[in-house]
């Protein structure tokens, strides 16, 4: 009954393709940033004490949010699937870590730019065999760059400055005086890093969708062979995909390590990691850029509080809940596949069409 | 230069030099080579008979031998535990077709996969909870597969065959040859192909979609059981096997999809080839090179034969 835009009139074409057209959708997303911007980061969330809010609820779910939006990008806009997203994201981390080395005197948000663009570069290599196969074929070949690129982690230990522990090992970084990086920084510096590329992020990938190659992308993913017959270059087309998207997941890979955990070994990069990635661009919704949102929020979320009242509010073990929380995700990917395969998007979608009928069934 | 040496020249001096260093290799490739057909397999199964792509199919080896393994410690038999694991398993087979494929008839194939892989999601938090999360070692000893090992003297040196690996290759070659006869000879496997072909069609000459799959997802329990034995003899059984079952992808792709042959042919090529390239190869590059080495002669077929040796023709039109 407040979701209804009887009386906003559009006089410009222009209006008609804002982002937000309807004026409760404005309050929806002003209220939506002022929980992220102002009220989480001052109060916290309820029941949880506000360093655990921060350091393993809000800034993991912000970085996965942009993991999960340059998964979208490829297989929910561009259709090639890849089970490599761990792994890419593993590269942003480690050439964030050389470019630091290399040039010290570099500022730490341009070095987390400049690992996204080294991320695309070889998601565009690992993108080539898309060009001539597709489907669970092109999974296999995303496999084959995720097993190598974690070999790779593993066994050149230039990658990791030949550091015995064999970890990144994340240097002190500052910016205007205020720590970024490294053991002394604050959770609410980084908290606020990750947000500014998540809110940057998200405003350039919503723009590059409803552009020339957002649009080439969607063709692809349609039906390739149709789209290459009116025009569309799948070369262009499928790897530029993949270097956007890949440029994403870098980006999230390197401020999953240096703006989160502190330190990363390889076993943040494995193959499981790419499946959970996976199961948020699914249950979020294929091709929606909401979803994103919504799969990170339900995917990492969820579990982490569950997992801590289990332990503090009922005393459960933690093992018991770990379980229970991996049950719980299989469970709700199968409910979400069989109700609404476009995921919780769609079932967002249907919501607010409803609402904006509201009494009225149609 | 020194790599040129290392790369051209080398490693064919060293097969050439210690023959029977190099037999050992070829035969501990063929052996881990057919275990991952029996994987592949699993998957070929079920692809061909729902057109699902079968992502739990490693974990249900997993599963497979860890039940088998609690079975024989709560102290039954070590066949009647065998028994009772085929009966989980046909429990299971019926629960997903009907809590999961029923519901999912005629939606599209990524949609059937991801489905799997949730599944998958299920069953790891199910058998960590029921099972825990520590390795434990087969009861092959218990099931009568014979252990211990013999030297077969050839060129100077000796060949060691375990007798674990012969049963494995022959247990592989009966079941293979049994799935074969059971897809081309009997009213059910002629069934299991109408599905494959056509769901509908199928359905309109009165073949039961849901029984098929039953059947179907309980044959894919059946190969699970027989690799995860085997495969949890030669290490111990963890969750960790599941990464292995990830191997049956590549040989999925060489020996294509749909076609049982190819997908043994392809576990020995997969075998064999990272087995030699680790050998001699490996070294070069740091050791460690199996865990991806599959996947990229996987991407060197797909570039020629995308639809593997033995796979039906991809015919696509707008």
């Amino acid at each position: 009954m407040y979701f209804r835009e009887t009386g906003q009139f559009k006089s410009k074409y222009k209006e008609e393709l804002a982002a937000f057209p309807i004026f409760e959708d404005k309050i929806g997303i002003a209220i939506a940033a002022l929980l992220a911007f102002v009220l989480i980061p001052i109060f916290g969330l309820p029941g949880l004490s506000w360093d655990f809010t921060m350091s393993a609820v809000m800034i993991p779910v912000v970085i996965f949010t942009i993991t999960t939006l340059g998964l979208n990008i490829l297989l929910g806009f561009a259709g090639q699937i890849s089970l490599g997203t761990a792994a890419f994201m593993g590269v942003g981390a480690y050439s964030c870590y050389k470019i630091m080395t290399i040039f010290p005197d570099l500022n730490a948000l341009i070095c987390v730019v400049l690992s996204g663009v080294v991320t695309a570069f070889v998601g565009t290599i690992f993108g080539l065999p898309s060009l001539r196969i597709k489907g669970f074929y092109l999974m296999v070949a995303t496999l084959a760059a995720q097993f190598f690129l974690e070999w790779a982690f593993i066994r050149i230990p230039w990658l990791y400055n030949y550091n015995i522990s064999g970890a990144i090992e994340v240097p002190y970084k500052e910016m205007f005086g205020i720590v970024l990086t490294g053991a002394k920084s604050e959770p609410l510096t980084r908290y606020f890093v990750c947000l500014g590329f998540l809110v940057v992020l998200t405003w350039l990938a919503s723009n590059v969708i409803r552009g020339r190659i957002g649009r080439s992308w969607m063709m692809i993913r349609d039906m390739d062979i149709a789209a290459e017959l009116i025009g569309v270059r799948p070369l262009t087309a499928k790897l530029s995909a993949f270097a956007f998207s890949s440029f994403y997941i870098g980006i999230s890979g390197a401020l999953m390590v240096f703006f989160w955990l502190g330190a990363a070994e390889v076993e943040s990069f494995d193959i499981n990691h790419s499946f959970t990635y996976l199961f948020m661009v699914i249950i979020g919704g294929l091709g929606s850029i909401t979803g994103c949102y919504f799969g990170a929020i339900l995917v990492w979320v969820v579990p982490v509080i569950l997992k801590e009242y289990g332990k503090s509010v009922f005393g459960i073990d933690a093992f018991v809940m770990e379980n229970f929380t991996t049950i719980l995700l299989g469970v709700v990917m199968v409910v979400i596949l069989i109700v609404e395969p476009h995921g919780l998007a769609r079932i967002w979608q249907i919501a607010k069409q409803k609402l904006r009928l509201w009494p009225f069934p149609y | 230069m020194d790599l040129l040496i290392g790369i051209f020249i080398t490693p064919f001096a060293e097969m050439i030099g210690l023959p029977d260093l190099f037999f050992q290799a070829l035969w501990d490739g063929f052996v881990s080579g057919t275990l991952y057909g029996l994987i592949a397999l699993g998957f070929v199964l079920i692809f061909k008979a729902s057109g699902v792509f079968n992502f739990a199919q490693p974990i249900l080896v997993v599963l497979a031998a860890l039940a088998l393994i609690s079975f024989y410690k709560m102290g039954v038999p070590a066949w009647i535990s065998v028994v009772l694991v085929l009966i989980m398993f046909y429990a299971l087979a019926w629960l997903i077709e009907r809590l999961i494929l029923r519901k999912l008839v005629n939606t599209d194939g990524n949609i059937l996969f991801m489905s799997t892989v949730a599944l998958s999601f299920i069953i790891i938090g199910a058998a960590q909870w029921i099972f825990g999360g520590r390795p434990s070692s087969m009861i092959h000893k218990e099931l009568g597969i014979p252990t211990g090992s013999f030297e077969w003297p050839m060129f100077g040196g000796g060949v060691y065959f375990d007798l674990l690996d012969i049963s494995a290759a022959v247990v592989a070659v009966i079941l293979i040859v049994c799935l074969g006869l059971f897809f081309s000879r009997t009213k059910i496997g002629r069934g299991l192909r109408a599905v494959a072909d056509d769901h509908q069609a199928a359905l309109s000459v009165g073949i039961s979609l849901n029984q098929i799959w039953v059947i179907v997802w309980f044959v894919a329990g059946v190969v699970a059981l027989v690799t995860g034995i085997f495969w949890g003899a030669r290490s111990d059984v963890s969750f960790a096997l599941q990464i292995i079952g990830f191997k049956a992808l590549p040989v999925l792709i060489i020996g294509g999809f749909t076609s049982v042959p190819g997908a043994i042919v392809g576990g020995l090529m997969i075998g064999i080839g990272e087995k030699i390239f680790e050998i001699y190869w490996g070294p070069l590059l740091g050791s460690g090179v199996e865990g991806w080495f599959a996947y990229f002669i996987a991407l060197g077929f797909l570039l020629f034969k995308p639809q593997g040796l033995f796979g039906d023709k991809i015919i696509e039109r707008v």
